[in-house]
């Protein structure tokens, strides 16, 4: 990671905003303080791709990683060897390690996990609860809609399961080093205020209310509540209120267990040993999410440590410009329709076109966020589904192709 | 339309469902599809349900509140007078808001509602309902009855729907509620809007790229689809490469056959400068061009196979703008699918 920081310029200096300072990836893997590296970014962008890819340098330069995915590709999951979503991390085999692949003790190795949040928010429950109530809360309509479509969940099982793995590899030494692939979110939001989210909700006041029935001093039922639970059970009838109650009173003993493991991990990746990496392509929308992310992380004080623009179009050949090339064409497609170079030409043009537009738009997201360490990674012609793949992509990142 | 087999008849369909992975592009061809729908006159809807203001954006007006609002004008087509675009940004609270007014006139029980933060609860957490509340709306624009007597009527209704990973859940909630809530009116909605939703005059399409993981994606999404009974519309290839070379150089470029001479000679016959090194480079570039092409036409092969019928749009080079979308309109239209 760079440490001397370059002071943001002010005044007519800072009319031309020089290019983003560049992103040292060899150099954050290879720093043995980074301990957790956060990929987020809107979906569709090649984030898992790129979580893979980087815990795949980094245990080949040496590093003991592992790497949580959200949602890989079937044949990528496949050549990691990661086909099962049982929330064990395994041994990803194949890989190009320094010193041979013996698993001896503090030897680098790779292991692949894929996130089942369901069996992780299941596991919570189940380790806070005794078992009778642990059964009552996951037979509930309400914890399955909870546990498994609750906007943010995702998020919060990703970094609980990031909670838990950390304290592991903290006290049993066998891991140095996670790569987290965060879910797709419905939006940039939910990814950093999940945890607060949920906690806070779970404290919220019409909780708080349907407990009070449960808990009994009559005195509680005021006007107001008498008025919601007659209107609740006209229009979803009483058995819906009823096993919102019973969620919501089984629930109750766990909110305080919640809400400091919510905390606990919003600390972990505030601290130092956390670094974020944002990932985008170059499209308006997929900028837009970054941008927001990158505001986000500041405000949060999460250690942001750059922005990868993956799946650039590679820069055209030469200086011909677009038009020039559209005009050179249509003279050649004149004189013979099939003209190959014609052809050549106005590809030539589209390139040209698409390269310039991706170059405005990071420009334009470099002179909003110039403090924001950027690394290109152009597009590779096929589909990323094996190790050398993933190598290649790394590679790539590295900036040592 | 580009491979079906007997061109289906969609002028009776009047809900449209957009979906697709992310990055596909779906809401563009949301968008698109809308514009398209409504050339001759015709009236057409166009809803986010995402919060994200992506039509706003699209179309370059102020944010959209919860309210019909006239956006745009539709196609000219065929030299009659083209009909008009509208949009909504459904959001679940104020669906539910409305919801409750409109069926329940819970004027002050309603508030009271907002006030104990049971809208929250019932839009966050309580199992289905958010989605049940944005096709609830759905289902209201394209069925308007009696109780909202001064809406406009529309000739079609466009969904940019969540991705195609969540689309068989959403469009299904109502299935699922029915299950949940035994009785009561919540059943006899939930009954209602599926019947829309199964019957001919809903139409879910899927757009994809030609990529390996969207195209695994689309196959799965369209069996989850008909497992849960839900009819399959088009499936919309989007952001397709120019087709400027013809098979044999596409092979001969793959190959590094291309005749670098002539290319050079031609270029200078054009005008242009940079002779030999620019025709070795336009030749790489013609190289790595046809390599994303043979990719292309493997997954197209696939998508081939799911026999539905295919529309394919453009990769607009210069990115999709305003007019870019009127392009893209007119493309869907000629495809048969406006």
């Amino acid at each position: 990671m760079t440490k001397a920081r370059t002071r943001t310029r002010v005044g007519p200096l800072a009319t031309n905003p020089e290019p983003a300072p560049p992103l040292d990836v060899d150099a954050l893997l290879d720093d043995r303080s980074t301990g957790i590296i956060v990929c987020c970014g809107s979906g569709g962008v090649g984030k898992t791709t790129a979580s893979a890819a980087l815990a795949l340098r980094a245990a080949e330069r040496g590093r003991r990683v592992v790497v949580l995915t959200i949602d890989p590709a079937r044949r990528l999951a496949q050549s990691m060897g990661i086909e099962a979503l049982d929330n064990t991390p395994r041994p990803v085999k194949g890989l190009k390690l320094p010193g041979g692949n013996g698993r001896s003790k503090g030897a680098p190795l790779l292991d692949a996990m894929m996130l089942d949040m369901k069996r992780t928010f299941d596991e919570v429950v189940e380790s806070q609860a005794n078992a009778e109530k642990a059964r009552q809360i996951l037979e509930n309509p309400f914890y399955i809609a909870l546990s498994s479509s609750f906007a943010g969940t995702q998020e919060y099982m990703a970094m609980e399961k990031l909670g838990q793995i950390h304290a592991d590899a903290k006290r049993d030494g066998t891991y140095d080093l996670i790569v987290v692939d965060t879910p797709p979110s419905r939006s940039a939001l939910d990814f950093l205020d999940a945890p607060e989210r949920l906690s806070s909700f779970l404290d919220g006041r019409f909780i708080r209310l349907l407990l009070t029935p449960a808990r009994g001093p009559a005195r509680m039922m005021t006007a107001g509540l008498g008025l919601i639970t007659s209107a609740l059970n006209r229009i979803l009838g009483t058995q819906v209120l009823r096993d919102m109650q019973t969620f919501v009173a089984a629930f109750d003993t766990l909110f305080g267990g919640f809400r400091a493991r919510a905390q606990k991990t919003f600390q972990l990746l505030q601290a130092d040993g956390t670094a974020f990496l944002v990932v985008a392509a170059p499209e308006p929308d997929a900028l837009r999410e970054a941008a927001y992310f990158v505001e986000r992380l500041e405000e949060d004080d999460m250690p942001l440590a750059g922005l990868i623009v993956n799946r650039a179009s590679p820069a055209p050949v030469g200086t011909v410009s677009a038009d020039e090339a559209m005009a050179a064409s249509e003279r050649l497609r004149k004189e013979d329709p099939s003209s190959l170079t014609a052809g050549l030409l106005r590809l030539h043009a589209d390139q040209t076109r698409i390269v310039e537009r991706e170059a405005l738009l990071r420009d334009r997201f470099a002179a909003a966020h110039p403090q924001v360490p950027t690394v290109v990674v152009p597009a590779l012609a096929g589909d990323v589904h094996d190790l050398d793949g993933l190598r290649r992509v790394g590679e790539l990142m590295a900036g040592t192709d | 339309m580009v491979s079906s087999k007997d061109a289906p008849d969609w002028s009776r369909v009047r809900l449209h469902v957009v979906t697709g992975k992310g990055g596909t592009g779906k809401s563009t061809v949301a968008a698109a599809l809308a514009l398209g729908l409504a050339s001759q006159g015709r009236q057409v809807l166009l809803c986010e349900v995402e919060g994200r203001q992506g039509i706003a954006r699209m179309f370059d007006v102020d944010p959209l509140p919860y309210e019909e609002r006239r956006i745009a004008t539709g196609l000219h087509h065929d030299g009659r007078a083209p009909g008009v675009v509208h949009a909504l940004h459904i959001d679940p609270e104020s669906a539910l808001l409305e919801y409750l007014a409109m069926y329940y006139k819970l004027g002050r029980a309603g508030r009271a509602l907002d006030r104990f933060g049971v809208i929250e609860f019932a839009t966050t957490i309580a199992p289905g309902v958010r989605d049940v509340l944005l096709t609830g709306k759905v289902f209201e624009a394209v069925q308007r009855n009696s109780r909202n007597r001064h809406a406009v009527r529309y000739d079609a209704v466009v969904l940019d729907a969540p991705p195609t990973g969540r689309i068989t859940q959403f469009l299904n909630v109502n299935e699922e509620l029915a299950g949940l809530a035994k009785v009561g009116p919540i059943k006899g909605q939930a009954d209602t809007v599926m019947t829309l939703f199964r019957s001919p005059r809903t139409l879910v399409h899927l757009v994809t790229v030609l990529e390996e993981m969207p195209v695994q994606e689309t196959a799965d999404g369209i069996a989850e689809l008909r497992a849960a009974r839900l009819p399959v519309g088009a499936v919309i290839v989007n952001q397709v490469r120019p087709r400027d070379l013809g098979r044999e150089d596409l092979d001969a470029a793959l190959a590094g056959r291309l005749d670098t001479d002539r290319i050079a000679a031609d270029l200078e016959a054009a005008g242009v400068g940079g002779g030999r090194a620019l025709a070795t480079g336009l030749a790489a570039e013609a190289r790595d061009h046809a390599e994303r092409r043979a990719l292309e036409d493997a997954q197209r092969e696939v998508v081939d196979e799911l026999a539905l019928p295919t529309v394919e749009l453009p990769r607009l080079a210069s990115g999709v703008d305003l007019g870019g979308l009127y392009e893209l309109a007119a493309d869907l239209k000629a495809q048969g699918m406006a």
